[in-house]
């Protein structure tokens, strides 16, 4: 369900945007704009849509006009053009005293400086949004509490924050996000500042807090790993312009243009490449029968020519490997009558879809067969050979990552 | 060379405030009507306390923002003046000082708070304030005599044009000094600019606003003394008359008494500001 929608937002800074508009319109670039009217061009022409529930991660570098986007969502920066739905409602229309309700239920914000009250302690903080609401100090403090026990903060909530670390000071920015139960969180760098490790963790943390949850996350980054890492889709801005939108595997194995591409240099394929994005699926299957069934794998596999089958309940959930060796042992060996079980080759692992190509490798390594992959459910969804594996590596290498 | 080119600007404005006085007279005695009440109300009140209730008073508020050693200081400060015999004038004092403070704070703060919130209030009030802490203050007292004659209350008006640009810049300061990105987040949390005002902006300014109050309150104990000079009561009066009298223990106890009920206002206040910061 799409729950933002965009459609050809602009920001223009500067005396006169309908004119810029209309020059971006007729063609024009942003530096011509600038060039011959003196205006700076924020966002230009911004068209896609967010779908509820995911992380939708804004990434483009400084200047690239992801802050200004963002900050058009709740008209902390007023649009110049163009309109933004939320719940089907057109926030670009709303009355001032609409627009602060709007603010007050639907959306909070976390901010990469933080943005803590210095006069307030973590408690008074992560309730700020509550207050501003008018709510009763009871439903304010339990809910705050409730929030920052969300974040790990329990025991913390008589300090003030300049008595924080950097992390736990977010983790306050987050709780006072989360407090007011919105269904869009803004996120604007909201780990930048904070040094590498614990932003990883910061990372997972909110990829636990979204599990399961129908809130939709607007995450802005100029970090790709980060990016890659927490995004369900990301939009990949320049100079005001969205150039592509899509998941990580969608832009990584389909750049739109140069600039993407360039953006992914150096972006090591095997962190980001899921196994179930390149499965094979034609390798035979044979679904497992009560009694016998080894003499038809064995048909089976011969006539395709396959030297490896993957045995699969009635529902698809994947129960082993047999080889044709194996297999026709058994049969030199007139012990057909037995279940299939007995030609099951040992040491079979399986591969989860989401696992990405890095998880793998050592797998499709150091076993002569190719790795069956399933998901959550056991639920098999092809295999990943060596093949396989090794042209995903070259054709990455081909789009100007390595 | 200028002999045959000078501007008559001072006939002008004589003439200016001369029409002023004949044509609003009873605006100006408007104007003096509310300051007129409250000065009394502080003057008595503070004259008919009994002086250890006043030092009590002085004390605990040392006490309550510094700790003992400033209440000690407090104490004997006053004490001291009393023995000198100064004992109602610094009251009538500290009842103008008071009372020209309290106005300064009224019409100051709201004041700062525009021009820190809004751009072109700010450079309109500027040459004002400017104009009013750069004129000498003695120039001001001839229209100010002019406009509401002599005694107490013209000069704690005089008092509250002079002593009122400190507490309107550092409000304004104070407000300009918060961290642009927490009105962001107020806003984007759903504040109202009012919420915006009492909820962030004002508590943030706090210690900054405080310094001004305690500028200004330096300002009007310096601008009292002067207007004895129009006929304001007060420790100014001995030091005038000392002056012209060539008395010049009179002056030095006088003066002393000044510095002493001076340092015992900026300390007290100042530690409120210093209270507030942490």
């Amino acid at each position: 369900m799409d729950k933002i929608i965009i459609k050809h937002l602009y920001k223009i800074f500067g005396s006169d945007p309908n004119e810029a508009i209309k020059m971006l319109n007729q063609g024009q670039t942003k530096e011509e704009v600038f060039e011959k009217t003196g205006m700076t061009v924020g966002v230009n022409d911004a068209t896609f849509t967010i779908k509820k529930g995911e992380i939708f991660v804004v990434m483009g570098l400084s200047g690239s006009g992801k802050s200004t986007l963002v900050r058009m969502l709740n008209r902390l920066i007023e649009p110049s053009g163009g309109n933004i739905f939320i719940n089907d409602k057109n926030i670009t229309q709303l009355s001032q005293d609409d627009l602060v309700q709007f603010r007050l239920k639907n959306m909070s914000m976390v901010f990469q400086s933080f943005a803590l009250m210095p006069h307030m302690t973590v408690l008074e903080n992560a309730a700020f949004g509550l207050e501003l609401a008018k709510e009763s100090q009871k439903k304010r403090k339990d809910r705050a509490m409730e929030a920052l026990i969300q974040v790990g903060l329990e025991g913390w909530e008589d300090q003030y924050p300049t008595q924080l670390s950097g992390g736990m000071q977010q983790r306050v920015g987050l709780a006072r996000g989360l407090a007011v139960d919105p269904d869009i969180i803004l996120m604007d760098e909201a780990f930048s500042a904070l040094d590498p490790l614990i932003r990883t963790e910061m990372q997972d943390e909110l990829l636990k807090l979204q599990d399961n949850s129908e809130r939709t996350i607007v995450f802005i980054s100029h970090d790709l790993d980060e990016a890659l890492r927490i995004g369900d889709r990301i939009a990949i801005m320049e100079g005001g312009r969205v150039v592509q939108v899509g998941t990580p595997e969608e832009i990584l194995q389909n750049p739109a243009d140069d600039y993407v591409r360039a953006f992914f240099r150096g972006v090591d394929p095997t962190n980001v490449i899921s196994a179930g994005e390149i499965v094979n699926t034609n390798y035979p299957t044979i679904i497992k029968k009560k009694t016998g069934g080894i003499r038809a794998a064995l048909e089976q596999l011969n006539s395709k020519d396959y030297n490896y089958g993957y045995v699969l309940n009635s529902n698809r959930n994947f129960l082993g490997i047999v080889s044709i060796d194996t297999l026709r042992e058994t049969v030199d060996e007139n012990l057909t009558d037995q279940p299939i079980d007995a030609c099951y080759l040992p040491e079979v692992h399986t591969a989860f879809e989401d696992d990405n190509m890095q998880d793998i490798l050592p797998e499709v390594a150091s076993k002569s067969w190719p790795i069956p992959v399933v998901d959550s459910n056991n639920v098999y969804k092809g295999v990943v050979s060596k093949n396989r594996f090794l042209r995903t590596l070259h054709k990455s290498d081909k789009n100007g990552y390595q | 060379m200028f002999e045959d080119k000078i501007i008559p600007l001072d006939v002008w404005i004589s003439s200016f405030v001369e029409w002023l006085v004949e044509n609003y007279r009873e605006i100006f005695q408007l104007i003096k009507w509310p300051v007129e009440k409250i000065l009394a109300g502080f003057d008595m009140g503070l004259n008919s306390l009994p002086p250890f209730i006043v030092i009590l008073i002085l004390a605990f508020c040392a006490w309550r923002f510094s700790g003992w050693g400033l209440a000690l200081f407090s104490s004997l400060s006053m004490v001291l003046i009393g023995m000198l015999g100064f004992w109602e004038d610094t009251m009538t004092t500290l009842a103008m000082v008071l009372a020209s403070v309290l106005f300064c704070t009224i019409a100051g703060v709201p004041l700062g708070i525009a021009a820190g919130r809004n751009n072109r209030v700010e450079i309109i009030i500027r040459p004002f304030l400017d104009a009013m802490q750069t004129t000498p203050s003695f120039v001001y007292l001839v229209p100010i005599v002019m406009l509401f004659s002599v005694g107490n209350v013209a000069g704690v008006l005089a008092t509250i044009i002079f002593a009122m640009p400190p507490i309107i810049r550092l409000t304004s300061l104070g407000i300009r000094q918060v961290h642009p990105e927490l009105v962001e987040a107020a806003l984007a949390f759903g504040a109202t600019r009012w919420q915006v005002l009492v909820k962030v902006q004002i508590p943030l300014a706090l210690p900054t606003i405080l310094a001004g109050l305690n500028q200004t309150i330096m300002m009007a104990l310096a601008m009292v003394v002067i207007a004895a000079l129009i006929g304001a009561g007060g420790l100014g009066s001995p030091v005038v008359l000392g002056l012209n009298t060539l008395d010049i223990g009179l002056a030095v106890i006088a003066g002393l008494s000044i510095v002493l009920l001076a340092m015992v206002l900026d300390r007290i206040t100042q530690s409120m500001a210093g209270k507030n910061n942490q």
